[in-house]
């Protein structure tokens, strides 16, 4: 047979590797930021930008799509390729795709720090990003197609299968949770309104933890994990269920972010189920990446990438055993709401996607420059520190969670509740300075590496012509007697893909036609109404804050929270909440039925300084929101859009929205006046007001009436 | 408050889990079979592909 030789791209492999150093140090220098603000809220300079209801979707958006994203396509460039035996199909689109990804990131960054948010996790950015997110998405899934359909090797290795998982799936979910109507160029609201918007959302959100802090890394696992070690994966066969089975029933398990809010039952059940089965192909996948080294585990001993690589696969394992775990509701029941979860997505992340792309990239950046890595020593070294990172990180967020839900729940012989939320969150200030000298461990241990690289950079040159040869595939592949089905799929990628894309939008759709059909199901509660026009701005203002990554608004149906908020939340009080905002982290305490709790002076007061009301407070001062003036601009867009979306809002009401808001406004001053506080009546704050007022007020006039 | 479970209102809303539980166990009982069965020399190629490199 006749070799045909061919250039591996080098270049773009190179690019994603840089700038995977660069967001990585960007986005954990943020979460630093963040970490120390939760007990020195101070540290935000008071400004807008550096708040931390902005500063945690800039990190979480920075180390997810930034860090771990530029990582997944350095390790798809660059193992694709030599999987396929072939060079990536299209330079062109290459670049496209790299300087498109980058280019993202930084209107990410921009648009997150101005406050221009969705206010739904790690789906933040607005609706232009979103649209250059699929243009950009689709450009590389051409780009990795291409290479495909142009490959010198008739089947498809493992890891490639899972690349493409990844590619559809990422796809299907963008789309449909970005489905939202724009009222302006950076400002939309979904289609989706309160428990639909809530199991969209966290199908989406927990399937980006899926399919993009997942799967592509256990693509990477399979093949980084082998090369390095230089032997082959434990099992094949191994391989092979670990894929079907985890793509199956990952897509179904987002409900048990939602565990006893007012999600329908049998979601919630869903959820814990396939979550539990979880925990079987994902230990499949850590035990078959562990006794790939079986045998060879002296090489691990001097070989600092593959350490990285053990370490990865161990957290891995780890978060993958508490994953099911916490989605027990008993456990979920403890657990959801406080710290723990943040000890259980840093494992994750800082142990297997940082851990991994750390190994990665000390082996890779050599090989491309083709030299040896500058020091042994100092890479050993942050292979320490970094452990060492996580552990101070880790060990503190689950003591911490522990101890917010005890008290939480704690309750006097008498049964009182026995603490104030303030108590609970001034006892968690140890536990947050220890976390961030953890973080500030873990980032120390990441700028070593830089230095180490950019030092083996300098020495090395590098290999930008990497040649290689081998047959082309024969048009016509000569099938045994009895082939098998299976090994048509791994023959044919697009049929593969298909296939995955049936099996995720199968869960995907189980899920959600019931919830669709909910609509016209709901016994809408009588007294829940829309939202006024200065309401609705208000709300606007507390997601463009990112009130919502502290403060919740779902209570649960226990003793300990009906207690300290009231009666739990009923699914028919969200029905005009575009988007929801029930949060996942009770860093400040409920706000679902906040109104009406405190004079309109005490939330004036608060914003201004928290701590004047609540001495100890870690909540950040929002001064501008006094003295910027509530742009109304766009109120009746917004009206007109909500309308659209079936909020029932009487015919022509978008006409007098804005002498409705001066009315409202007015009222409000005039509260403020009578308790010694002068302000215009077109200031951000009274719009807030307005809001956090409103909060619960529907459900409390429903329970009077009862009473009655 | 009447809070009725809405859900008990869509029409063969039993029929969902049952239709994939089925597809889903087939679709696994398809692999393992095939998993057991398959050809080794095969899976033992395709194990390989990572180190088919030369360098
Ligand atoms: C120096 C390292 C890091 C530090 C100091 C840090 C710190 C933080 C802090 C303070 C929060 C907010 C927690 C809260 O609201 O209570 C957070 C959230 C988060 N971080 Fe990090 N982080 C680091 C690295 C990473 C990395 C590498 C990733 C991902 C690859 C990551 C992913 C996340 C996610 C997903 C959340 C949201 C968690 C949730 O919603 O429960 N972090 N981080
Ligand atoms: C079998 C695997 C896993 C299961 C079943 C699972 C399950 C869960 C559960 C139940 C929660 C808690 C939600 C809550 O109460 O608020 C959660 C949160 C989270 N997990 Fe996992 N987990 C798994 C693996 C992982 C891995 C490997 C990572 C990271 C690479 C990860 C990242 C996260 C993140 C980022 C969140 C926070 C979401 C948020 O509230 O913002 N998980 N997971």
């Amino acid at each position: 047979m006749e070799l045909q030789k061919f250039q591996y791209d080098n270049k773009t492999v190179k690019m994603f590797a840089y700038a995977t150093i660069l967001w990585g140090l960007v986005g954990m220098l943020v979460g630093l930021i963040a970490a120390i603000q939760m007990y020195l809220p101070s540290v935000n300079l008071s400004l807008p930008y550096t708040t931390f209801g902005r500063i945690r979707p800039l990190h979480t958006n920075a180390v997810i799509f930034a860090f771990v994203g530029n990582g997944i396509f350095m390790g798809v460039y660059y193992s694709l390729q030599r999987l396929l035996k072939a060079r990536m199909f299209s330079d062109l689109l290459s670049k496209i795709h790299f300087w498109g990804w980058q280019i993202i990131i930084v209107l990410a960054a921009v648009t997150l720090v101005l406050g221009k948010t969705t206010g739904k996790e790690y789906a933040e950015l607005e609706w232009p990003i979103d649209i250059l997110i699929t243009l950009v998405w689709v450009v590389f899934g051409w780009n990795m197609f291409g290479t495909i359909i142009r490959r010198r090797e008739r089947h498809l290795y493992v890891a490639i299968w899972f690349y493409i998982a990844t590619f559809v799936t990422v796809a299907m979910l963008h789309i449909v949770n970005s489905i939202e109507i724009p009222v302006s160029f950076w400002k939309s609201y979904p289609v989706y309104a309160g428990v639909q918007d809530a199991l969209v959302q966290w199908w989406y959100g927990h399937n980006a933890v899926a399919f993009f802090l997942t799967t592509p890394y256990l693509g990477m696992m399979y093949y980084f994990l082998p090369k390095i070690a230089q032997r082959p994966v434990y099992s094949y066969r191994l391989s092979i269920i670990h894929f079907w089975a985890l793509i199956f029933l990952y897509i179904w398990a987002g409900p048990h972010h939602l565990l006893y809010t007012s999600v329908p039952d049998w979601a919630q059940s869903l959820g814990v189920v396939f979550s539990i089965m979880l925990i079987a192909p994902s230990w499949g996948g850590m035990i078959n990446g562990l006794l790939t080294l079986r045998g060879a585990w002296d090489r691990v001993r001097d070989n600092v990438a593959l350490k990285f690589l053990v370490v990865a696969v161990t957290a891995y394992g780890m978060a993958t055993f508490e994953g099911p775990m916490l989605s027990l509701k008993s456990v979920s029941a403890i657990a959801h709401y406080t710290d723990w979860i943040v000890a259980h997505v840093h494992v994750g992340a800082l142990g297997w996607n940082g851990f991994m792309t750390f190994g990665i990239l000390y082996w890779l950046i050599p090989r491309l420059f083709q030299t040896k890595l500058y020091s042994e020593r100092l890479a050993n070294m942050h292979f320490w520190i970094g452990t060492l990172g996580i552990v101070i990180y880790a060990v503190p967020m689950y003591w911490a969670g522990f101890m917010q839900s005890s008290m939480w729940k704690d309750f006097t012989p008498e049964g009182q509740l026995k603490w104030q939320f303030l108590d609970t969150v001034t006892k968690m200030i140890p536990f947050y300075i220890a976390r961030s000298i953890g973080g500030t461990l873990f980032l120390t241990g990441a700028i070593m590496m830089t230095y180490n690289l950019i030092k083996t950079i300098k020495i090395g040159t590098f290999l930008e012509i990497e040649e290689d040869e081998a047959p082309a595939l024969t048009g016509e592949y000569q099938s045994h007697s009895k082939d098998h089905w299976h090994r048509w799929i791994e023959r044919k990628p697009i049929q593969l893909m298909i296939i995955s894309l049936v099996v995720v939008a199968i869960g995907g759709l189980v899920e959600f036609v019931p919830v669709f059909l909910v609509k016209s199901n709901i016994p809408t509660i009588a007294s829940v109404k829309p939202y006024t026009p200065l309401e609705l701005e208000g709300r606007d203002i507390y997601i463009r804050e990112g009130c919502y990554t502290c403060h919740s608004q779902m209570i649960r149906p226990f003793r300990s929270e009906t207690a300290r908020y009231g009666e739990y939340s009923k699914a028919g009080e969200f029905v005009y909440d575009h988007p929801f905002q029930w949060g996942s982290k009770r860093t400040g305490p409920d706000l679902a039925r906040i109104g009406g709790k405190y004079p309109d002076s005490w939330h004036y007061n608060h914003m201004l300084d928290p701590t004047s009301m609540a001495p100890g407070s870690i909540m950040p001062q929002y001064p501008w929101l006094l003295e910027d003036q509530l742009d109304g601009n766009s109120t009746m867009a917004k009206i007109k859009a909500m309308k659209r979306l079936g909020v029932p809002y009487p015919d022509g009401f978008e006409k007098i929205a804005m002498q409705e808001m001066e009315k409202q406004a007015k009222e409000i001053t005039e509260n403020l006046k009578k308790d010694g506080i002068e302000t215009l009546a077109d200031r951000e704050i009274v719009a807030l007001i307005a809001y956090l007022q409103r909060l619960g007020k529907d459900i409390k006039a429903e329970v009077l009436k009862a009473e009655k | 408050m009447k809070f009725i479970n809405y859900l008990e209102s869509i029409s063969g809303i039993g029929i969902y889990p049952l239709i994939s539980l089925i597809v889903f166990v087939g679709f696994f009982a398809l692999v393992t079979l095939y998993i057991i069965k398959g050809n080794k020399n095969h899976f033992e190629k395709l194990r390989n592909l990572p180190l088919n490199e030369k360098n």
